[in-house]
Formats: structure tokens, sequence, C-alpha cells
């Protein structure tokens, strides 16, 4: 996604003059089209309206590849030189998708930019003419529409452009994308898919007859700037320089805030808005085309594009269907994650009983369930009867009834080995053999949860991350002795759950907490070291990280942070140290537990956005201060003494064999842990950023702190061999 | 014997041509009469002319019309008033004063204060439920008597205030001092004023039900055309049937203040080209369900008397006709809000063991033109029996001259709960008209749910 949207958002900035209609259903379902003539693009003649069908064949999707293009263009010279046909409609054939935009292999097999500007200036071309035609052209549209694919039917809006927004169909017909809304239909004599298909056409022939007969007049022909700033009055204003110049900056000031300048797309966006605006469509056109083509060969581009690829691996269950598919899945704790755990499985129609010791501890879970799906309501993705069906599927209580037809449970009580073993030694004793038993916990080790088992192989790590149903990792972690078909199993309900998958070995903190301790005891000692809080997030944010380091440490739970801390100390010795646990230590015996508890570096108010630092803190780091280094405490330096831990410590998880793949390790990071999308994952970081400049910013620090920062033997490897890259 | 005949039938798929065969045979000899239970009759039914919302019945309560319809019954069997066990009315939109409609209606007509009455609701199958819950009560013997019947009046439907307007009337009646009543009024917003009403649209899916026809129609391809020509059909046979006085379940009914009313008063055949000529009233621009090819808003009741077999006899009754199997489906309420009579109508025939080939006179509740025909084109469509119903073949076409022969909702109207009662009297009464033996009545409703049942005529 990310990566289309990057690539989706260059769009033109002049409004066609074409009536569209659109319509959207979600179900992926191929059919096999009628002979072709053509590869993609099947065009045939009903009365005097030219029907032109995309179907990119062997795909889910149709995308603007170079073939298509060429198809297109001639399909189009046919229609507009043949005097019978009088107008067109432009339809796919393939329910759910109507151009996902541009193909993103086409992009990748570009080497240099010049490539990518030729490709783009042909796609201009294509929607110039498109355009310009004398004859009306119907886009009708069903399903999603991306990127080039919004352009050959629709002008792109502003704000879309900027950040590649999903938009909803009937948003889309408010905002003025649109100009009709065919809803899907239901079963009638074939397929719905197919009929709603044939009922698009059918009635998008009937609008191209109706402009081509003059009989309907498009209500909108303004252009882009008009539409989007839609009284009269601010189109006046509009055409005032001084007015466009501060609207300019505006933007810039905005997107600027919203990137740190860390996302180059959105600013070259403005910049060919602003060309074509004050120099004309040429120019903009010849601007836009350029900047694409610098765009793509940016490093930002090449590690969205990967991370969008490694995404799509992470939604596919490598293991095979289960030998069962889980029906009934129940929850054992009713706290934070259990509930967030029993939402994202309730509303996929998963039938859930979710299990607490007490009456006011159930009672909070199954609110903050129903408050998830409410919000939903009030944001008008869910109507309330979809709620109240949803939450039907939710059974809560505070006894094991019905844990005998349990399929799988996944238990989310308090991070203690002995409870977590006795939870587990009662649950065993309700189920049945086939039911899996599933662990949520960031950094007990799963091995020594499963001593207790009966049937180690069917004992798993399941590690959300919180909230649950905002965060899209979900990290599965497998014993020696975890069946292939227990793992089979947990990924199945992770995907229904809706989450990227990653399947990583048992050991101490897994993967995505074992990446993250050495980086926050950096943190603290950073901290001890004198940079402020505020100082610290803004550096980290500034580099790519969606929340500040100090704010990570609020929000994960200043007491779990040390517990975790702790745990791992003694496991990895040396190399997790850093900063002193007795700044954590003292900050819980005050009660600063971080957001949960309304103080920890910040202090943190219902109903107040900007967030104070905790003035009570002083005092704590005044005592464990530390003298900073001034040769590795530049700004640059304590960033890259964060990320480099973090990125040696992915490093050696794969060197272990604790990852199987460096995809997954990239997708942890970024999905998990907020490592920088920008970034592409510690390893995309390590290829595109250079294995050796890493290896160099190490030893320079490891000269200073010693064994924490010592570079795995696998980063050495990729710095003693240039050649050698993590993504081929 | 011929109960272990009608054993084997009902075992028997009806597609094959055996039982096709078998069953024409004996067609005019059979009975659907089933071995230890009670045959339940209907010994004659009513109804007020159906209007108009808004015509002659807009300043009557739902109870008038329902008294309306239990007198004329009264009148026309001339049962003793003692002698009903019970009664039972369906309705769809409840007036709150009267909320257990069937109860002050058969008070103010004069039934005995002894006689239990019951309302009943589901949606535009209500006074079916009515009838079948009649049915239940006779047949497991409870009761040998019992009215049904239906009434909506939508010339007046219940408004009500907001849910915070009424929240602060309910407060301000608790409120106990001058000082808490004006802390109350106090929180009083222009916005309470906006009132509340009764809802259009299904509450599961937030669509309306002309919305759903209208994209039912386009699902199985059904034309503008084909829907205008339905609907001149139903209008026209209306008019017939009226002109023809084969209408003979309408009573009249002196509305107080106005001139007593004799006849049904939506029955408008137009011509196509008029038709043509209105928009879309749904789906705008470019759907197919307009105001001419809809059933329109009416006011009306109806009620039958039921009764067990021996009981009608021993009075010396001379029934109308046997009600037997019936069948309630349900399906999903957004694409296949209206499909109910596709789903019923096999169902009920392998019930009684018949098939389509049996059947004599169709009455089917008409909605929307585009529901009828698209409920034709599902009964027609192997592909949707086999997808749709988990069936092996389609159950068949019903012949259009044995459908809806004297006008159906789209033209007599339809008076959501008082529909149910008209069907089984325009079956009942067109058997014995045109002498056939068998009727099968279907109807859709609101909430994707549906209805059919099989009527079978009394032997002359």
């Amino acid at each position: 996604m990310v990566a289309s949207r990057a690539i989706g958002s260059l769009s033109r900035f002049t409004a066609s003059r074409t009536l569209r209609c659109s319509g959207y259903i979600c179900r992926s379902f191929t059919r096999a089209s009628a002979l072709l003539t053509r590869t993609h693009i099947n065009y045939g003649v009903k009365g005097d309206v030219a029907v032109i069908r995309i179907n990119s064949p062997n795909s889910k999707v149709n995308t603007l590849s170079q073939e298509l293009h060429s198809e297109f263009m001639e399909v189009m010279n046919e229609v507009w030189s043949s005097s019978q046909i009088r107008s067109a409609v432009l339809i796919s054939t393939k329910p759910g998708c109507f151009i996902a935009g541009a193909d993103l292999n086409m992009l990748n097999a570009c080497t240099t930019s010049q490539e990518v500007t030729q490709i783009s200036q042909e796609a201009q071309k294509m929607f110039e003419k498109l355009e310009k035609s004398t004859k009306p052209v119907v886009a009708a549209i069903n399903g999603s529409c991306l990127g080039g694919g919004l352009e050959v039917g629709i002008p792109a809006a502003f704000d879309m452009m900027l950040t590649g927004r999903s938009i909803r169909a009937d948003r889309a017909k408010k905002m003025g994308l649109v100009d009709q809304l065919v809803e899907p239909l239901g079963p009638g004599v074939k397929p719905p898919e197919e009929r709603t298909i044939e009922y698009l056409e059918e009635v998008a022939i009937t609008f191209a007859k109706g402009l081509a007969d003059k009989k309907i007049t498009p209500k909108r022909d303004k252009g882009l700037v008009e539409t989007f700033y839609l009284t009269e009055m601010t189109s006046y204003a509009l055409s005032i320089p001084f007015v466009r110049q501060q609207i300019y900056k505006k933007v810039e000031e905005k997107v600027q805030k919203q990137t740190k300048g860390l996302y180059p797309a959105p600013l070259k966006i403005i910049d060919v808005v602003k060309t074509g605006i004050e120099q004309g469509s040429n120019a903009g056109y010849l601007s836009e085309s350029q900047r694409f083509g610098e765009l793509a060969m940016t490093k930002e581009s090449k590690a969205l594009m990967g991370l969008y690829r490694g995404q799509t691996q992470c939604k596919k269950n490598k293991f095979g269907a289960p030998q069962k598919e889980v029906k009934q899945l129940a929850v054992l704790g009713a706290g934070l994650m259990g509930a967030g755990i029993a939402q994202v499985s309730v509303d996929k129609g998963l039938q859930t009983i979710l299990k607490d010791t007490t009456l006011p501890a159930l009672g909070r879970g199954q609110q903050q369930v129903f408050k998830g799906l409410n919000d939903k309501v009030k944001k008008k993705t869910l109507t309330s009867f979809e709620r109240d069906a949803m939450f039907s599927n939710l059974i809560g209580q505070l006894d094991y009834r019905g844990f005998e037809k349990a399929d799988m449970v996944i238990e989310a009580v308090f991070e203690d080995l002995s409870l977590k073993h006795r939870v587990l030694k009662e649950t065993e004793a309700v189920i049945p053999d086939h039911c899996v038993f599933a662990s949520n916990t960031s950094a007990l080790p799963i091995g020594e949860i499963a001593t207790v088992s009966k049937r180690p192989e069917k004992v798993i790590g399941m590690h959300y991350f919180s909230p649950v149903d905002k965060m899209q990792l979900l990290e599965i972690i497998t014993t020696e002795k975890t069946s292939k078909d227990t793992t089979a199993s947990a990924v199945d309900v992770g995907l229904r759950q809706g989450k990227v998958i990653i399947v990583v070995k048992d050991g101490p903190g897994f993967y995505t907490t074992r990446c993250l301790t050495p980086m926050m005891s950096e943190v603290i000692r950073i901290l001890q070291e004198g940079v402020g809080p505020k100082k610290l997030d803004s550096l980290t944010t500034s580099f790519g990280f969606p929340v500040g380091a100090a704010t990570l440490v609020d929000e994960v739970g200043v007491d779990v942070a040390k517990h975790v801390a702790e745990n791992l100390g003694k496991e990895f010795g040396e190399r997790f140290a850093g900063g002193s646990l007795e700044m954590l230590q003292q900050m819980i015996s005050k009660g600063f537990l971080g957001r949960k508890s309304g103080k920890g570096f910040y202090i943190y108010q219902e109903g107040v956005k900007n967030k104070n630092l905790n003035s009570d803190m002083d005092s704590i780091l005044a005592s464990l201060k530390m003298p900073s280094q001034p040769d590795v405490s530049s700004d640059e330096d304590i960033q890259y003494r964060l990320v480099t831990r973090f990125v040696n410590e992915a490093i050696l998880c794969l060197q272990e064999g604790v990852l199987a793949t460096p995809t997954e390790g990239d997708i942890g990071a970024v999905f998990g842990l907020g490592f920088p999308p920008c970034l592409g994952g510690p390893f995309h970081f390590v290829d595109l950023y250079g294995a050796q400049k890493i290896v160099d910013r190490l030893r320079k620090y490891e000269a200073v702190y010693g064994k924490q920062f010592t570079p795995c033997q696998l980063l050495v490897d990729h710095a003693n061999n240039p050649n050698k890259k993590f993504y081929q | 014997m011929t109960s272990l005949l009608t054993y084997t039938f009902k075992n028997l798929p009806n597609t094959s041509k055996w039982a096709l065969r078998f069953s024409s045979q004996t067609k005019s000899k059979k009975t659907l009469a089933k071995p230890n239970i009670r045959n339940i009759v209907v010994v004659d039914g009513v109804r007020t002319p159906f209007l108009l919302s808004g015509t002659s019945y807009k300043d009557l309560m739902p109870h008038d019309l329902a008294r309306a319809a239990l007198s004329g019954l009264l009148h026309r069997t001339s049962v003793p008033k003692d002698v009903v066990d019970y009664i039972i009315f369906g309705t769809v939109i409840q007036e709150v004063k009267t909320s257990n409609v069937a109860r002050e209606a058969a008070l103010g007509a004069g039934f005995s204060d002894k006689t239990p009455a019951h309302t009943v609701t589901m949606a535009c199958i209500s006074s079916n439920q009515a009838m079948t819950t009649a049915v239940g009560l006779i047949a497991s013997g409870q009761c040998d008597v019992v009215v049904a019947g239906g009434v909506e009046l939508m010339s007046d439907i219940p408004i009500r205030h907001s849910r915070k307007m009424r929240k602060m009337m309910l407060d301000l009646n608790k409120a106990k001092t001058l000082a808490q009543r004006l802390s109350v009024i106090s929180k009083f917003r222009l916005n309470f004023l906006s009132p509340e009403l009764p809802a259009v649209s299904e509450f599961s899916t937030s669509e309306t039900m002309g919305h759903s026809a209208d994209r039912l129609a386009a699902a199985f391809a059904i034309s503008r055309e084909e829907q205008d020509e339905y609907a001149l059909r139903s209008h026209s046979l209306a008019k017939r049937a009226q002109d023809e006085g084969l209408l003979s379940d309408v009573v009249p009914f002196k509305v107080p203040g106005r001139d007593t009313v004799t006849q049904d008063n939506g029955i408008r055949p137009s011509s196509l080209d008029q038709m043509a000529k209105l928009k879309p009233a749904f789906i705008k621009p470019y759907g197919t369900v307009t105001a001419a090819n809809s059933s329109f808003l009416t006011d009306g009741a109806s009620a039958v008397l039921i009764m067990a077999e021996e009981k009608a006899l021993a009075m010396g009754y001379k029934p109308k006709a046997y009600l037997r199997d019936f069948m309630y489906v349900s399906q999903d309420p957004k694409d296949q809000l209206l499909l109910g009579p596709t789903y019923a109508t096999p169902k009920v025939l392998e019930k009684a063991g018949l098939t389509m080939n049996d059947i004599d006179a169709f009455e089917f509740h008409e909605a929307f033109s585009g529901q009828i025909l698209a409920n034709l084109k599902a009964m027609d469509s192997d592909w949707f029996a086999q997808n749709y119903m988990g069936r092996k073949a389609k159950v068949g076409l019903p012949p259009l001259e044995k459908f809806n022969n004297w006008g159906g909702s789209l033209s007599l109207g339809h008076p959501f709960g008082a529909t149910g009662c008209r069907l089984v009297m325009a079956a009942a009464n067109r058997l014995r008209k045109e002498g056939g033996q068998y009727g099968l009545v279907a109807a859709c409703a609101a909430g994707g749910q549906g209805h059919a049942m099989i009527v079978e005529a009394y032997p002359k």
C-alpha cells in the first residue's frame, strides 16, 4: 500500500471533462475472459457506444503497464477515428478492481530516472488525450482505483494526492470525484459479481449515450482547484498570485510538519502543481514526469516498494491450511491486550469467549471491545446493526464453560511465568485434544511456558502489539516442539484477524522485543547523559520513527520496560547494557508508570492534547546524571547510536536463525516497532545505506562504550563484501 | 388409504416424472387431509375497501377500520358472537394508543368481552401470521372457532418526539421541585424538537424497500418496460374484476362523517406511455422502480372466520376452503429482501406433495412489479435454485394465466397488516369461481422473510 500510494500520488492537476460513475464491491473473484484479440483490453461496440474492457491477464488486479498503455492508445485511436462511435465506456472486467495503479514490476525494472520519466510521459500523453477527447468517455469503476488508475477516470484532488488516502465510493461522490454511484447487486440468475459489472456497464452506456446526445451534461467541468475550493469566492481569491503563494506556503509547512522532510514525494507534488498553475500545463506535465522519474530512483522509493512486497508476503500462510479451521476461540484475560485480541476476532466473525477472573475486570474488557466497535459506527465504517451482530460473537464469562469446544485458546494474562503456568494447566484440563494453546507475551520464552504442558506441540506464542486493533503486526513464536499444524493454525487465525505476520523462533525477547531492548537501554543512557526527553523525542521522530523514544517508554509502560530489560539483560549480559535500570526503578517507586498511570516522562491528562514534561522527573534524572561523551553526542550520533544498536541486534537475530528471512525482520521492525518506514526496515536500511558505513559507526561507538556496539559477524561479512545484499 | 398415498407423495422429489404423471391423474380426487390432524376451514372472509392513504379513511384510527372488518364478517357469516373462541389481528405500524388493536376492535365490534384477542406483527405477512396462528390453535385442539384479520392505517402514523426530547420530558416528570424542573428545562436545545418518524428502511441494512427492489430488479436484469407492463396487467385485471363484481370479499363501510365507501380506489389502469414518463422513485436517476410499478400506501382491514371443519359443519356452514400446509422462510435481508415467495413456494409444495402443475390459482403479494418478476425469474432458474436454495433444480414458473387474475397489491392496494387475508380469500373465491382445487398464496415481507400457504377448495 505504502508504495503504491507513493507512486500513485503523483497526479495531474487539471480536470477532465468526462462523466464517470463508480460503485464498489470488495470481493476478490477472478473470471476467465472470453476470447481476446488483445491481451489487456477487449473492446466492442454497443450501438454507438464503444465499450472498452480492461483485463490484465494472469493477475487479480489491473496495473498500468506498458502493454496496457499501448493497447489502450490503439483502442482509443480507433474510437476517435470511427464515425460510428459517438461515446465510450471504460470498464474493468475484474470484479473489485478498476486499475490498481502503476505496475511496480515495471518501475522496478527501470534502472535510471530517465526511463521512469519516459514511462511517465507516455502515461501523461494517454491521460491528456483522454482529457481532450471530443467524444465523451465514461469510466465505470468497480472496486479499487488507485494512483494512475484514478487518473484514467478522475482528476485527483489535492489532499488525496499528498497522503494517498483511501476513499470510499460514497465519499468520492461527495467530494465530486465521481458523478454517479452504482450499488453492488445481490444474486440474480448469475453470480452477483458478474452481474454487478454487467449492470455497471449498462448504466455507464446509458450515461455515455446521454452525454453524446447532450441529454445529460456533466455537472462538473471545472478545474481541480475549483473543485477543491468549492465556492466562487475562494476561486476568485485563487486568481490572485499573492493568495496562491500563501496557500503553497501553508501546504508546504503542513507537509513538512507531517513528513519531517523524510518523504520527498509530497513536496515534489506541490512543486509540480505550482509549476502547472504558474507556468501552464505543458510545463507542469514536463515537471511532473521528471520529478516522478527522480522519485522512483530514490532510496525512499526503493525502501517503500520493498516494504510493500514484504507486506504482501507476510499476508500469506506459508504453512498451508490448518487441518482444522478455528471456529471457536477463547481469550484468557480481559485486559488491554486480551480485549484487543477479542475485538479483532469478533469483528471478523470468529466466535470468541473472553474469560477473566473478576466481573469488574471482565466488564472493562467487554466495554473496550464495544467501544472499539462503536467508534467505527461513529466513523460510519460500521452500521449499529453490524456492530451488534459482531458484539454478539463475544461471550464474556468467569469460568471455563464452553472451553471443551474451543479450537484455540489465546492467553493474555499478566507477564508472570508462574501465573502463565497455572493458567496453562487449568486450561489444558478442560480443552479438547486438538485445541491450540497460544500465549500472548512480549518477552517470556514460550519454551519455558510450555514446560508444564502435557502437549507442547500444541503450544505457541502469539505476540500482539498494543493497541491490538490498530497495530498491524503479529509475531508468532514457535518452539522446537511446536508442530507445523499448530503454526499453520496460528497464522491462519492471525490472517483472519487482519494481521501482517512474521514467524520467528523462540528465544528471550523473540525478535521484536529483543531488537527494541538494546535501543531502550541506549535511550536511558542518553537521558542520563543530559539530553532531555523532548529533545530525544524530536531526534527520533526526525529520523523517521513515528513515536519519540521517551514517549515510547511511557506508552509501553515503565514497569514493563524494566521487567523486559531485566530479563533480557540477564540473558544477553553486556551487549544489552547501557543506561542504568535504576532510573526505571525510581520511576516505578514514584508511580510514574507512563501513560497508564497518568505520569511518566510526560504528564497525561484526559482531554489535554499537548503533553507537558513531568517536572518531578528532574530530580531522578539529576541524581543519575552521567557525563556525556562529546565525540559521540552530536544530534546525528545520538540518532545513530539508537538505530545502529537496533539494526545490529536485528541482523544478529537473522544470523542466529531467530528470523527466517530478512523480509520478516523488516516487516516486524516497521509494523511492530515503528522503525522508520522510509528506511524500509533494518535490512533494507543496511542494503541501501551500506553495511560498511554502519560498521564504521558501530566501531566508532564501540571505541567509547565497548561491546554493546560490537558489530555482529553477519553485518561484518556484508561490510567486507559489498556485493552481499539481504535483498538481491 | 388416502393418507398413505399422501405420505408416499411427500417423499418423492417433486421433479420426478412419475410424480408429475401420478399427481395429474389423481388431481381432482386427492385431498390434502392429514391423518390425526383436524381439517381446518375458512368459512368466509371480508375486507373493507382498500383506499389510498389520505383519502376517506384519513380521520379514522386503526381499530375503527379493524372494527369495520369484524362487523362486516359478523354480518356476512352471521356467526354468533359467543361462539368465537379467540381473535387475532396482524398489524405493522402500531398506533401506540391501541397497541393490542385486536382487543380494542373486538370489544367495539360487540364480540363477547370473554373472547381473548391478541395482535401479531410480521411486516407484510402479519395477517398471514394471524391466520396460521389460528390454524395452530385449532389444530392443537385449543380452539374451534377463531377470527383472524389484519389492519393498517397509513393515513396516520405515530410520529414521536426525538429521543432527547422524550428523555427530557420523562426527567421533567420525575423532577419534584421547581429548581429541579428548571435545571431539566435548561438542557433544552432547539434540535430536540425534530421529530422521529417510523422507520421506512430495513433496520438491519438501513436500505429502503424500494431501493432494495430496484437493486433486485437489476440483479435479475428486469427492464423498466417489463415492470411497467406487469403493473399495467395488475391494474387492468383488477379493474375487470371490480367491474365484473368478482371482488366479493369487499364489504361497504359507512365512514363516520363521510359517504359510504363501497370499493377500492387505487385501481387506475393507465397506459405504458404515461407510465414511462415517471422518474425513478428510489435509485436516481437510472433506477427502474417508479411510483407506477410499486404498490402504494394503503389503508384497509380484513378478517376471516376460521373453524375446525366438523364445527363448521355442525353449525350448518358451507365453508369456502381448507387451509392446508404453510411455510415461513427467511433469508438475507440485504440482497434477497423480497425473494420470500421463491424460497417458500417449493418448500410448501413439497410439504403438501404437490407440484407447480397442480396449482390452479396463484395469489402472490405484489410489493413491486420488479419484485414479482424477480421472483418469477428466480423460480425459473436452476442456477439460483442450486446456488442459493440448496436445491437440485428450479421449482418452475407459475403459468401467468393462473397468476393474480383478479389484480394484486399493485392495483388493489396493500395495507401491510391486512394483505394476507385478502390473498387467501382471493384464492378461495377464484377456486370456487374458476373451478380449480388448489390455490397457492405467497408473500414477501420486510426483514427478508416470506410465507406460502396451500388453500384447497372446499368440495361443492
